[in-house]
């Protein structure tokens, strides 16, 4: 996705460029160097390349059980149900907006799964069955539906009641993880019903069925925003909320269908994590899972400030994220450290999309030598 | 204060009004409801278990009075008691010079994201969020285990009790917070740090158009909070006696719950320090009244603390209707 191709994109990186920037001696690199995505995919070969320095069998992928196998493809696994809520968020965060309380919507969309499916055990043929109230189906829908509604519900707040949407959904946020340990009776539900576990466990053509979804999601995603004017209206509501719904864009409306939507993916992202640990827990599925999102999407450079989006960036971003803790855990230091290392990516990628800190930065390179290389 | 500033906010000071209204009904119905529950002892109580987040909260009402929010309280308290800890139990460090040193480093840490935040523009809630990413990683870094503390200087603290009328008693650590409430009542409205602190978060331009050091006050504020944070660490320090990175998880949300449910406006520039402390009471008396209840799960107090702050917060909105500027995102 190129923000470029856009108009209303292309006025909002304007100023960065400035009117005194000297004239390209290398066209084709100054522009290539200033592609959204090259910084984020820049970052994770870095990391890819520090963890297979670390761990020789990280490019190493077989064919087994009829499907592939190595440390990729478990990076790719891991890394799905972040990117699907990462990818939510990301249009949360273009209209201006933030959803900190997807974590919670994981949480209750695995327990309405497990509390649709129950456990029921039965004896089929001398064997101990385990069988679900209702068909997998239905129950995915179920959880799938009771977290679009919690999104909804965040949208009408935001856009009905005019609420800040880091009050909005704190307050989703809230309530939203004492109703999931409402639901789970604050203990893991375990679910039995072997069928459900070929979401989170399963693979397809020989890849994870999680990472199939997240591609389909980021997919489907990518072709409704570019194939239609939705992906600019949301960039005008990003950029200016009231200008845009002057200019004729039914800005409530996108409005809530985007936190609707972002409810839904954190809904997708529950049933894939509650079938693939096989329960439900109220207390700590999708625990601190917003701010692993939102470290996704500005990673990936998504402006938090709205206006432009990029959704791979953002799978981009995701990625990033698993392959940093995969490689903590290879370098053989406490994963406790992951906090602190994430903690410090945060600031230097907000401190590099901040116009103010690369001025000064450029001032600071051009002061002793003008005209030298930077 | 001329009267027509005194005007200004006598027309925005309902929700602090139903507030106490609210308040006051809780009272009400728990006293009607549960016996024992009108008793001296257990509204002191209330003060005790919530000493620490009526310190965070207070900060953290200065933040949001300027239209900023500091996510990272949370996780200094976390880290100020895990220092605490380590300090005085493996190094054996002086209590005194401990608690020194982790008001100064949470001031200072408070202060770095104040000045992130106004240098480079940045969103204080990101910003807030990376710092508290930090906190509670550093936490980890010093120990992934809980460290009890047995210093004798601690332990007396923590149990020493000072009694008041008819048999009720306060523990140090709330008598610490309620004076640190009034200090930050006199700085609020009697110093031109509280007056600056309004025009900022009133509209940060004219307020820089006026000469106000806005700078100054912006870095302050966090300065504040981080501070306040700091001290709810030491206060958290002596009530679990104990350092721990998992200790106060969430307790931004609740610091942030108080402010809002004590009337203060999310935007900015509008509320009163005496809302928070009675935000803080409501949320340490919903916790009671489900106590003594006893046949709601725990679960509920979420649930309860979340529906209030949605009533609040469109209260607010109601409140704020008519005045521009209420942007529809």
């Amino acid at each position: 996705m190129n923000a470029k191709d856009t108009p209303v994109a292309a006025l909002s990186t304007a100023p960065q460029c400035g009117p005194n920037a000297p004239p390209p001696p290398d066209a084709l690199w100054r522009r290539t160097a200033r592609h959204p995505l090259v910084w984020p995919l820049a970052t994770l070969a870095l990391i890819l390349a520090v963890n297979a320095s670390l761990s020789p069998g990280l490019w190493h992928l077989q064919w087994r059980d009829g499907h592939l196998y190595g440390s990729l493809i478990d990076i790719i696994n891991r890394a799905a149900p972040l990117a699907i809520v990462a990818l939510g968020l990301t249009l949360v965060i273009a209209t201006r907006g933030i959803d900190i309380s997807v974590g919670a919507v994981v949480a209750i969309s695995g327990a309405v799964a497990a509390l649709m499916m129950g456990d029921e055990l039965k004896i089929v043929d001398g064997q101990a069955v385990h069988l679900s109230h209702v068909p997998v189906a239905v129950a995915v829908l179920g959880a799938l539906a009771a977290a679009g509604l919690c999104g909804a519900w965040n949208g009408l707040l935001v856009a009905r009641a005019g609420l800040q949407p880091i009050i909005a959904t704190l307050i989703m946020m809230l309530a939203g993880r004492g109703a999931a340990q409402l639901l789970t009776g604050g203990q893991i539900l375990s679910i039995q019903y072997v069928p459900y576990f070929a979401i989170g466990n399963g693979f397809l053509i020989g890849l994870p069925v999680a990472a199939l979804i997240a591609l389909a999601v980021w997919g489907g995603m990518t072709l409704i925003l570019e194939r239609s004017a939705l992906g600019l209206f949301i960039r005008a509501i990003g950029i200016n909320p009231r200008a845009a719904r002057v200019a004729g864009v039914r800005s409530r409306t996108i409005t809530i269908c985007v936190y609707a939507f972002c409810g839904l993916c954190a809904g997708i992202a529950g049933v894939i994590v509650s079938s693939n640990v096989k329960s439900a827990d109220g207390n700590n599925a999708g625990l601190l899972m917003e701010l692993d999102a939102i470290l996704a999407v500005t990673i990936g450079g998504t402006l938090l400030s709205g206006g432009r989006f990029t959704l791979a960036g953002t799978v981009i971003g995701a990625l990033i994220i698993q392959t940093l803790t995969s490689t903590i855990y290879a370098i053989g230091v406490p994963p406790e450290i992951n906090l602190v290392v994430k903690a410090v990516v945060v600031f230097v990628v907000m401190l590099l999309q901040s116009s103010e800190f690369r001025r000064q930065l450029r001032a600071l390179a051009l002061r002793p030598a003008p005209g030298a290389s930077r | 204060m001329t009267a027509m500033t005194l005007k200004a906010r006598g027309l925005r000071i309902p929700p602090v009004v139903a507030s106490v209204l609210l308040l006051l009904a809780m009272v009400a119905f728990g006293s009607i409801m549960y016996t024992g529950f009108f008793s001296a002892q257990v509204f002191l109580n209330l003060l005790i278990d919530n000493a620490f987040l009526l310190v965070v909260a207070v900060g953290m009402t200065f933040v949001i009075l300027t239209g900023g929010i500091d996510l990272s309280v949370g996780s200094v308290v976390a880290l100020t008691t895990m220092v605490s800890a380590a300090l005085v139990e493996h190094r054996h460090w002086p209590p005194g010079v401990v608690i020194a040193l982790v008001l100064a480093g949470g001031s200072l840490f408070g202060a770095l994201q104040g000045w992130l935040i106004h240098r480079f523009r940045l969103q204080a809630f990101i910003v807030t969020l990376a710092g508290m990413f930090l906190a509670r990683g550093l936490c980890y870094v010093i120990s992934i285990d809980s460290i009890s503390i047995t210093d004798p200087t601690f332990t007396a603290i923590a149990q020493m009790r000072v009694p008041l009328f008819g048999g009720a008693a306060l523990s140090v650590g709330s008598l610490i917070a309620l004076v640190l409430f009034g200090v930050a009542l006199f700085i609020a409205h009697g110093t031109a740090f509280g007056r600056n602190v309004y025009a900022v978060g009133g509209s940060e331009h004219s307020a820089l158009l006026m000469g106000l050091p806005v700078a100054r006050t912006v870095v302050g504020v966090y300065a504040f909070s981080g501070f306040c944070a700091a001290l709810g660490g030491v206060l958290f320090t002596f009530y679990m006696l104990s350092g721990y990175g998992l200790h106060a998880t969430g307790m931004e949300l609740d610091a942030i719950a108080s402010v809002v449910i004590g009337g203060t406006l999310l935007a900015g520039g509008v509320g009163l320090v005496a809302g928070t402390l009675c935000g803080v009471l409501m949320l340490g008396l919903i916790q009671t009244l489900i106590t003594f209840d006893g046949s709601l799960s725990a679960w509920w107090t979420k649930i309860v603390i979340g529906a209030l702050l949605l009533a609040f917060c469109l209260l607010q909105r109601l409140t704020q209707r008519g005045a521009p500027g209420g942007e529809p995102a």
